[in-house]
């Protein structure tokens, strides 16, 4: 018993530092003040209802969506066919491809959003919304191909040729044994990257223009202007959101063995 | 069954890169027969099942299969069946849609199509699991399910891989006898890979012993088992002293050694069961190295002049104890002589 107490002591200094901000930003949003604060003087939702009031945070929202949406399914659709092909056949360069496709992990993202600036958009000016697609697709690949990855490694190949032995081509085989034996893993590949490209400051913070900005960037500029607690409030509502999301998701698909 | 070829391989040549798993292998089936493919692990048993199957791309040789040459036919084509090892199963499919994946690709639809997997599943005795996920299956259940699932497509040869290896003792002989009752009902042609020589011999019409990617000998049961051609298949199905023969002797450890009796016009070797050799009275002796208790018998390994022999003796007797010397004999008459001695 007393060897374990100081183990409970750190683990619980690890919680409150893992989840202790949260409640602080959750706190500071229903402050009454006009300031961000912590602790919060009084309480009201005045700054939880200001958030759905501010234009550039809908526009940004919609913006931050839209781009984990499409990015984190274009991931997939690049994703999915390359871990595959990596899990099935012998490849004289799977290594390399393995490497290039985490590159994203590895190579921090600023420097991504700068190269992506400096020789994308700027000489070729290519349209903001397209380029921070591409970035945001690069960045959610290797979670798609990891993820994925991890759930073919654990399906065995030869149900594969169990159904192409029945009759299916080599594509129906994927389509009909292996695709629907992954969804599990497809899915939380789908959160994981949506996830990780709502949340992306670093590359998005290069790559937007006047008029075309996401929410974790519109939020800092916000920041910059208005010291107000809404910014707290938008946090609060965010994090709830993704709670919700992974709650769901582990109710349904397990989602932690996945990740 | 009929004697008309069926299925034939004709110089058959399967690689890995530079290794060379099938060598020129030749074989000819009759239609409806019962082959089991036997040798030790790694001799290309797989190889040449996945080849006939059409998964693996031969680099050289020829299939033929019902009059057709099928070697450069797609597998999904070949109406060729293979029962896994490891069966298989799509894990997100139930027995009933597992069973009904290949008819529906083939367009069968409402009441054929579940006549036909009820069928199936009737002849596994399975009916009452068509709900069931694979994963909620026993092994011996999993197993019936892949057999069915491949049996309801009619194919012209049903391969099975070494089916009854993940399955327990008792579990074995009942699917082997299960499969034995499938294949006399249906007339399918079957090969059916092992490296367990008594599955060999309790099921086979006809037995293909391969070594090193090549046919070693084919025959029946019987054949094999009392009328080996070469040390290599005497030693597999349990001659276990075999010595060549030169000018009339034993060429042995020690030298030549003439035998008692006369040796057989043509023998290259002679081998004996442990059974065969006589133990007690003899020209030659060995000292007791090893004994072990096999119920009806006591299993001996002597150390003699001619290398290390394995004799038996009733098990009745009394036990000779380790480092006693014994006399034994090894009599040409009792000997299968062989063809070849390498
Ligand atoms: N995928 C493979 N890559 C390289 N060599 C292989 C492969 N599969 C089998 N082999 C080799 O080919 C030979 C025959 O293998 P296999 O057909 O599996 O034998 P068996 O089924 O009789 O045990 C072995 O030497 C084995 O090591
Ligand atoms: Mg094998």
């Amino acid at each position: 018993m007393k060897a374990r107490l100081p183990s409970y002591a750190v683990l619980t200094l690890l919680v409150l530092f893992l989840v202790g901000p949260f409640f602080v930003i959750v706190a500071a949003s229903f402050s009454a003040g006009s300031t961000l604060a912590f602790p919060p003087q009084g309480f009201s939702f005045k700054w939880v209802e200001k958030v759905f009031t501010v234009e550039s945070f809908q526009a940004s929202f919609a913006l931050s969506m839209f781009l984990a949406i499409v990015a984190t399914f274009a991931a997939l659709v690049l994703g999915v066919p390359v871990s595959y092909a990596l899990s099935r056949y012998r490849l004289p360069l799977a290594e390399t491809v393995r490497t290039i496709v985490s590159s994203p992990i590895i190579v921090p993202g600023i420097v991504v959003g700068l190269a992506l600036l400096r020789y994308l958009v700027v000489p070729f000016g290519m349209d903001i919304t397209l380029s921070l697609f591409l970035a945001h697709t690069a960045l959610v690949l290797p979670y798609a191909v990891r993820v994925v990855s991890a759930s073919l490694e654990n399906l065995r190949s030869d149900i594969e040729e169990a159904a192409v032995l029945l009759g299916s081509s080599r594509i129906g085989a994927f389509f009909r044994v292996v695709l629907p034996n992954i969804r599990g893993g497809i899915l939380a590949a789908f959160i994981l990257g949506f996830v990780t490209s709502f949340n992306q400051v670093p590359v998005s913070l290069f790559l937007t223009g006047p008029g075309v900005r996401t929410l974790p960037i519109d939020m800092l500029g916000y920041m910059e202007r208005t010291y107000d607690p809404s910014v707290a409030a938008l946090s609060a509502l965010l994090a709830f959101m993704s709670i919700g999301i992974v709650f769901i998701a582990e109710r349904f698909i397990g989602f932690s063995r996945y990740v | 069954m009929s004697d008309h070829v069926y299925l034939s391989l004709e110089a058959l040549t399967l690689a890995y890169g530079d290794t060379v798993a099938v060598d020129g292998l030749d074989l000819s089936i009759a239609e409806g027969e019962l082959i089991t493919l036997l040798g030790p692990s790694g001799c290309g048993k797989t190889t040449t099942m996945r080849a006939v199957a059409g998964l693996l791309k031969p680099s050289s040789g020829r299939i033929m299969l019902d009059g057709r040459d099928v070697t450069r036919l797609g597998a999904n084509k070949r109406q060729v069946g293979l029962v896994f090892q490891s069966y298989a199963l799509f894990p997100h499919l139930s027995v009933y849609e597992n069973v009904a994946f290949g008819l529906k690709l083939k367009g069968e639809r409402g009441r054929d199509l579940e006549g036909h997997v009820m069928e199936g599943l009737k002849t596994v005795g399975l009916t009452q699991f068509a709900s069931r996920k694979p994963a909620e299956l026993s092994g011996g259940q999993q197993q019936r399910v892949s057999l069915a699932r491949s049996m309801v497509m009619h194919p012209k040869v049903l391969l099975l891989d070494e089916p009854l290896s993940n399955l327990d003792a008792r579990l074995r002989l009942e699917m082997r006898t299960e499969l034995q009752r499938v294949q006399r009902e249906t007339g399918v042609t079957m090969i059916f890979v092992t490296h367990d020589q008594g599955e060999a011999l309790a099921l086979a019409d006809r037995i293909v012993l391969m070594k090193g990617g090549a046919v070693e000998q084919i025959g029946t049961p019987e054949d094999l088992y009392n009328r080996p051609k070469s040390a290599f298949v005497a030693d597999f199905v349990g001659f276990e002293n075999v010595f060549a023969v030169e000018d009339g002797k034993l060429r042995t450890a020690d030298g030549a050694v003439p035998v008692s009796g006369t040796v057989p016009a043509g023998a290259a070797a002679l081998a004996w069961r442990p059974a065969m050799v006589a133990l007690g009275s003899g020209p030659h002796h060995g000292s007791v190295r090893g004994v072990s208790f096999a119920g009806g018998t006591r299993e001996y390994l002597l150390d003699s002049s001619l290398g290390p022999i394995k004799a038996e003796a009733d098990a009745a007797l009394p036990v000779h104890d380790l480092g006693t010397t014994l006399a034994f004999d090894l009599p040409a008459e009792r000997a299968a002589p062989l063809q070849r001695y390498a």
